[in-house]
């Protein structure tokens, strides 16, 4: 009861309280991040709530009738309700699998971001928090990952995984496997960040005076180091999420990422490129136009979270 | 300095040849693959085959009908049942001037039948092969066998001595790791010489003035460009940087028609297309797990019953299909209209069939498709599933390209698969019945990939193996068919459309052929 | 000095070393050759001969040590697919992908250098604004979907320029280049401009980023407070002092657009190593999967390690640090 009565009021006042600082300044004065915020804010609604509007369950094969394949969008002559955005080649609506995509590609882009920055800053707070060997262990590892080229390792992760998994079960861990397979080039970045300024952190008197009355090297790493890493490694996950959904999509492109009973942008936009002299322009120019739009939002929010939080530009 | 002014007379001097080639009668081909290697014993892909056929010939050829006709052999007859004899062409001349005798032949034959040989498999009833004279051989089979000739049209015949002076008279070995001079350089007999090759960029073929033939053609070059993304290859047609393609998509015939420069080729091919069940005792992927619902024929039925073929006609296959409810395309020996007819389109029969089969609500099985193998696969694909959940079924899906689903095809890792077989290189019923459908057994049955199959179906294959009589033979091998069908063995869906699209402006003539082999010594440009 | 140039290139194959190791035991387990390179009707006794020629039956660690000894010796073996020796292969089409890569960088730098500069010094400007929005949507934009829509202008409406291929090559000995031709320069352009799209927008982002921090340095203020015009400033002072960062991202960006180039290639039909690899994913092809991975990360490794000599030589501080404490002792 007491957290019901407290929590809505907080709301808006940790909003208010943004709003007034001084990120909320810069953000309030800057028209390309408010846009890219909304057009994201917009994006990110209607994809996760897509189910509860979408005409159709993309994923419901019962669903789908070739008798309404490739129909135009309905201001186009030809057009059909509920259509809105037409069909794709199997009769599937393209705005419910535009939607349904989205949400896909957003959460193979924030899961794999999200993974790679949780390994990329362990090894790093570890890395330079101890120094020595295991730093330089650590750091001829992510020497070597990044010695291979990032669309590089997606292609072979995504690929022999997809070998080695059964049949049935390789569909629905098609996710995961991207996932894994952007996530594991893409921690090197936060582990270097987070190395380079947890060196400089553990040599400041408040860690030494933790350490001299007994607070154990995880809790230090923890609750004092990593806050104070944390800035740039919001910045680089804000420009990185961009750069997944990007990846997601260019495997997917490439035959390597989803698979058509569960398209993602990338997908769809795949699919749809074998249709681009047909005369049939929705199936890709929709999805692809889509896929623009999400990450310039994202890109938009990131660049000004970058300028803003970079103290040598204010 | 001077560097540069040789540099620049090197470049006006390229110019001046590009020029003086255009003046010749040139056919620009965007094909749909890179051929994967100039060795014609390398890799036994029917569109590799079909390409290098324009620089190696056979004993025996197709004409652009698909009826045997003489090529470097003269004239053949039978010495015993299991002896032919071949009287070869005299003055025949390799590419390199060799003359063409009956060592060729031989030595040809142990290549291609080596084994190490990845075509070995293309001529199974072979035995030996003799010189009798130098313009006579003398081959022998494992027993009687009535298709040789069918076999013999895809056997290219090399130059021994070309072979020996290049230490090539074995095919590639790629166990030991050592690339065959046969794999970069040619010695044919052909109608055309290949010039230069730059693989997946540009292969330049060049007319062979001295072939034997009277040729029908009148091409002095073709240039051959693998262009594997169908868009792009769409596009290089319409701006004519391509005079001929021998894939053209579908979807993009309505725009190729539209152009005024560009004429579209369409026809069906041979290959007929079917949805076949996994026959073991257990399903691979369902949640029925005690026994195989696809062994029950009413399971079949309401399978077969619950696709619409005039819905995949019209819009998978964008009404360029044919239909069928035959096995084997109807040029193919062994072809009866009454095999043909598909029972009605029936979702509530199919509904009732699966009730009373006991599977009221369905059951979920793993369908495997490739998406680079059959025209619009991955399609026809997805609308059978659709069509099929509409029933209560509820099939998994896993498409993916041919080289990862075929080794889990092989062994029999699938519920359903979509299968197609042309029959190539026999064009007889025979291929399908003995690779196919028959019981796996010796060499018979190689596709028998999930336990399917009829003892009377064995039996009749067998008897028409040593048949080589047509009369008696072929009605044994329509026998064969109609058992296949009334078991429902496999659902027949369609036999494939095919579509090339030429340049009105540059090409004059082009024969394309059922088997869907482009034969360029039948053409002519403009 | 020394002993730092033996320490990088120490550190440069011990890389090395690790991809390949990683080359070969990922590629062992993925996909069967087998059943692609044999004909239809090939019996199951076949099948395993082929298997046991290919030494797919020989014990993994077995297998692993023949592949690294052979990979020292630039032989990986030969492809599954074209039967050819994989090396050679690889090499017939780096000329490709490298002719393409640096037109897309020096393309990158013509463009992104000028734009840099420009909203950096008019940080303000109504058009700097717009080229920063702008340069947002230039990384947001799939370049696949960058090269069909080209493909779609260019070559189908508007007719001007090739969609696919390299066109007419000269050949020098083993390298081949299109750059001397007419066709082969125009069938450049539309890849070398996709190809270029993400790497410009980057160059000119880094270019302002490095001029705004200088343009706020010390020296700057004094070359103004000597009373030097503001070009002469902006040019001479500042933009010199930023275009180490600029090359040094470039020459690392190199290892990644030659494997951005796959997709590239792919779209144009570009015969480079990108599109070979391509092609060798979908075919299962082992040894042209592993040849093409080992030498990028070779191509990868040796410009990193160039760039990090070139800085020693350039910086003696970098050196003392790198040798001495490097990691912050």
């Amino acid at each position: 009861m007491a957290a019901d009565a407290t929590t809505p009021p907080a709301r808006p006042h940790a909003l208010r309280r943004f709003l007034d600082s001084d990120l909320g300044w810069s953000f309030r004065r800057s028209p390309t991040a408010v846009l890219g915020a909304l057009l994201l804010a917009i994006l990110v609604i209607s994809a996760f709530a897509a189910p509860l509007f979408a005409p159709q369950d993309p994923y419901d094969l019962s669903q789908l009738f070739v008798d309404k394949a490739e129909l135009p969008p309905v201001w186009v002559q030809g057009g059909e309700w509920p259509f809105i955005l037409g069909t794709d080649p199997q009769g599937r609506d393209m705005l419910s699998a535009i939607l349904y995509g989205t949400r896909v590609s957003l959460a193979i882009g924030l899961a794999s971001v999200a993974a790679a920055m949780a390994i990329g800053v362990s090894i790093g707070l570890v890395a330079g928090f101890f120094g020595g060997r295991t730093d330089m262990l650590l750091m001829r590892f992510a020497d070597t990952v990044l010695s291979i080229p990032t669309l590089l390792v997606a292609i072979l992760v995504s690929a022999i995984f997809r070998g080695l998994l059964p049949a049935g079960i390789r569909d629905n861990f098609s996710a995961v496997i991207l996932i894994g397979a952007i996530a594991l080039t893409g921690w090197v970045q936060y582990a270097r960040t987070v190395r380079a300024s947890t060196m400089v952190e553990r040599r400041r008197e408040y860690v030494l005076a933790a350490r001299i009355i007994g607070v154990s090297a995880a809790r230090i790493m923890r609750r004092h180091i990593l806050p104070n890493t944390l800035t740039p490694v919001l910045v680089a996950a804000t420009l990185n999420l961009g750069l997944a959904i990007l990846s997601e999509a260019t495997l997917s492109f490439l035959g390597v990422g989803m698979p058509v009973t569960r398209p993602s942008l990338g997908t769809l936009i795949r699919i749809g490129n074998q249709y681009l002299f047909s005369g049939s322009w929705w199936v890709v120019v929709f999805p692809a136009l889509q896929l623009g739009l999400i990450v310039l939002a994202v890109n938009l929010i990131g660049d000004w979270l970058r300028d803003a939080l970079n103290p040598k530009l204010r | 300095m001077s560097m540069k002014r040789n540099l620049l007379a090197a470049v006006a001097a390229l110019s001046m040849l590009a020029g003086g080639v255009a003046e010749a009668k040139t056919l620009k081909w965007g094909a749909g693959r890179e051929i994967a290697s100039l060795d014609p014993y390398s890799f036994g892909e029917t569109f590799t085959l079909s390409v290098l056929n324009h620089v190696y010939e056979g004993l025996v050829r197709y004409t652009g009908d698909l009826k045997i006709e003489p090529a470097l052999a003269e004239s053949w007859e039978t010495v015993s049942p299991t002896v032919w004899r071949f009287h070869l062409r005299k003055g025949v001349k390799f590419h390199n001037g060799n003359a063409f005798t009956a060592d060729d032949v031989v030595a040809s034959l142990e290549r291609v039948t080596h084994p190490t040989s990845p075509l070995k498999g293309n001529l199974p009833a072979y035995k030996s092969a003799t010189k009798v004279d130098d313009f006579t051989v003398d081959i022998e089979v494992n027993g009687p066998y009535p298709l040789l000739l069918n076999d013999l049209t895809n056997i290219y015949i090399l130059d021994k001595e070309w072979m020996v002076a290049n230490d090539a008279l074995l095919p590639t070995d790629s166990g030991k790791g050592v690339e065959n001079y046969a794999t970069r350089n040619t010695n044919g007999t052909g109608p055309f010489k290949i010039e230069s090759r730059r693989a997946d960029a540009q292969t330049v073929f060049v007319v062979n003035k001295d072939w034997w033939d009277k040729p029908v053609h009148n091409i002095d070059r073709i240039e051959f460009t693998p262009i594997t993304s169908s868009a792009t290859r769409v596009a290089a047609m319409l701006s004519g940087e391509i005079d001929f393609t021998n894939l053209a998509p579908l979807q993009d015939l309505p725009r190729l028609t539209a152009s005024p420069d560009v004429k579209v080729l369409q026809s069906n091919e041979l290959r007929t297309v079917y949805m076949v069940f996994n026959m073991k005792d257990k399903l691979v992927e369902s949640d029925v797990t005690d026994k195989n619902p696809f062994k029950d024929k009413r399971v079949r039925q309401a399978l077969y019953q619950a696709i619409d073929a005039d819905a995949v006609q019209k819009r998978v296959m964008r009404g360029l299909s044919r239909t069928t409810g035959s096995l084997v395309a109807p040029a193919i020996p062994g072809y009866v209209p009454e095999l043909d007819k598909r029972p009605p389109f029936d979702l509530d029969g199919a509904k009732k069939l699966l009730a009373e089969a006991g599977y009221p609500n369905g059951f979920s099985f793993l369908m495997n498709c490739n998406n680079d193998s059959l025209v619009n696969e991955e399609e026809l694909c997805q609308a059978v599933a659709s069509m099929w959940s509409r029933a209560g079924l509820k099939p998994n899906l896993s498409i993916a390209p041919r080289a990862q689903q075929t080794p889990k095809r092989v062994k029999g890792e699938f519920d359903v698969i979509t299968f197609g077989w042309a029959t190539e290189p026999m064009i007889d019923t025979y291929s399908l019945l003995v690779q196919v459908l028959h019981s796996k057994s010796g060499s018979a049955g190689v596709f028998n990939w999930a336990g399917w199959g009829d003892p009377r179906i064995d039996e009749l294959t067998d008897k028409g193996g040593v048949e080589l009589d047509p009369k008696k033979r072929i009605p044994m091998m329509t026998e064969a068919l109609k058992i296949a069908k009334d078991e429902i063995m496999f659902i027949p869906m369609h036999q494939q459309p095919m579509a090339w699209a030429i340049r009105s402006g540059s090409v004059d003539v082009m024969v394309q052929s059922p088997d869907n082999k482009p034969r360029l010594w039948l053409a002519k440009v403009k | 000095m020394l002993a730092f140039l033996v320490k990088r290139l120490a550190e440069a194959v011990g890389v090395m070393l690790a991809v390949a190791l990683i080359a070969f035991t990922i590629f062992r387990f993925v996909g069967d050759p087998v059943e692609l390179m044999l004909n239809e009707q090939a019996s199951q006794q076949q099948r395993d001969e082929l298997r046991e020629r290919l030494g797919l039956n020989r014990s993994v660690p077995e297998q692993y040590f023949a592949f690294v000894a052979n990979a020292a010796r630039g032989d990986f073996g030969i492809s599954y697919r074209n039967q050819q020796d994989v090396f050679p292969l690889i090499a017939e089409r780096f000329p490709a992908t490298f002719e393409l890569v640096i037109v897309a960088t020096v393309l990158s730098l013509l463009i992104g250098l000028p734009l840099g500069v420009y909203t950096a010094v008019h940080r303000k400007s109504f058009l700097a604004q717009t080229l920063q929005f702008l340069s947002v949507l230039g990384v947001s934009l799939p370049s696949f979907a960058v090269g069909i829509l080209l493909i779609l202008v260019f070559s189908v409406t508007l007719g001007w320029l090739p969609a696919f291929g390299r066109g007419e090559v000269v050949k020098f000995g083993w390298w081949s280049t299109g750059l001397l031709t007419k066709s082969g320069l125009t069938a450049l352009v539309l890849p070398a401009v996709t190809l270029s799209f993400f790497q410009i927008t980057l160059v000119m982002r880094l270019v302002r980023a490095e001029m705004l921090e200088v343009m706020r340095a010390d020296f700057i203020r004094f070359a103004r407070a000597r009373g030097l015009s503001e070009p002469a400033v902006q040019f001479r002072h500042a933009l010199r002092n930023c275009l180490m960062p600029v090359i040094t991202v470039t020459g690392l960006q190199i290892g990644n657009l030659i494997a951005f180039a796959l997709v590239t290639e792919t779209v144009f039909q570009w015969p480079g190593m990108g599109l070979l690899f391509v092609q060798a994913v979908s075919f299962v092809d082992i040894p042209v999967m592993a040849g093409y991975l080992m030498v990028v990360s070779a191509v990868f490794v040796a410009v990193n390690t160039l760039v990090d000599m070139t800085y020693a030589l350039v910086d003696p501080r970098l050196r003392v640090d790198t040798v001495g404490g490097g990691h912050g002792r």
